[in-house]
């Protein structure tokens, strides 16, 4: 395979790759260094990669081992950087304000789900996987998936709740 | 789409048993302005979702195309093999350049040895008449 093919190839899910990396590891320099492993290990094995039939569930399984892998090691433990990069220039200031920190709410709210349930989240309803496409990505039966799920969405539904009516901040 | 229907599907979402349309639907429901007052605590959590997959990975992946060393391999063996037999040759044919003339040496050297070895015999064959000389001396001694 030559490298624009596989570029093409690898193109479309990159993106999921690093999203569930950033997840998992939280920092982005963390997240960038993961992704660009796995493309490189995915690159080296380029000659084999015909035979697997679905590129990105691989690539997703891959990426997920490594984070896991990588937390497990602790290497990450001194690397915890909180990003909020997001804007959108159509809001006024003060919705823009708001919306910037309902994002950092969540994303605190996600920090501190285990990481299968962020995983779960993250592929379920980031990137709206299906359910049989998560089990096998994950490695787990569709019950399990189900219950994790339903649990991560309604802690994130409780932590939201005691926010709101605290008010923000 | 009327409240009652997202009620409905925020309830499954939560049980998690919404299909992947439904929750499209809720996350379209929640991009809007204007949201239900009792549903507004959702909208944080559906606007992130929405948001969290725009995040894009920018940085470049350093691809090396793996060079076929193989390939090379067989180039560098072929030249090696030609300057080999080259200079090879060329040796082997100082080689038998240097054998020839020890042996053209060793020929006229034989050759020399020869012409004094034959000459010595010359001088041997003369000797001979000698002894002739000494028997008759015998005679004349006898027969005195």
């Amino acid at each position: 395979m030559k490298q624009t093919e596989f570029l093409n190839v690898v193109l479309p899910f990159q993106d999921k790759l690093y999203r569930l990396a950033k997840r998992l590891l939280v920092s982005r320099e963390e997240a960038e260094d993961a992704t660009q492993e796995i493309l490189l290990k995915l690159w080296s094995k380029n000659e084999s990669m015909e035979k697997y039939k679905n590129v990105e569930a691989f690539a997703m399984t891959m990426t997920k081992n490594f984070c896991l892998d990588r937390l497990k090691s602790k290497q990450a433990g001194n690397l915890k950087l909180v990003h909020s990069n997001y804007s959108d220039e159509n809001t006024s200031l003060q919705k823009q304000l708001e919306a910037e920190d309902s994002v950092s709410w969540m994303e605190r709210i996600m920090e501190d789900l285990p990481e299968q349930q962020k995983m779960i989240l993250q592929l379920r309803d980031v990137e709206q996987y299906e359910f049989d496409e998560i089990c096998e990505l994950l490695d787990m039966k569709p019950t399990a998936v189900r219950v994790a799920l339903s649990r991560a969405r309604k802690t994130v539904r409780e932590e939201l709740i005691k926010k709101h009516n605290y008010g923000i901040g | 789409m009327e409240l009652g229907n997202i009620e409905k599907i925020l309830e499954k979402y939560f049980e998690a048993t919404a299909t992947v349309g439904e929750e499209r639907t809720l996350r379209e429901y929640f991009s809007q302005d204007e949201v239900a007052p009792h549903l507004e605590q959702y909208k944080p959590m559906f606007n992130y979702f929405s948001m969290a997959k725009e995040e894009k990975y920018t940085k470049q992946v350093p691809l090396k195309p793996r060079v076929n060393y193989y390939k090379w391999l067989s180039v560098a063996a072929a030249v090696v093999l030609t300057f080999g037999i080259y200079f090879g040759s060329q040796y082997q044919e100082e080689q038998r350049l240097e054998q020839e003339k020890a042996e053209y040496a060793y020929e006229e050297t034989k050759k020399a040895f020869e012409l004094l070895a034959e000459n010595f015999n010359k001088g041997t064959e003369k000797v001979a008449y000698l002894k002739e000389f000494e028997e008759a001396k015998q005679k004349i001694y006898n027969n005195n």
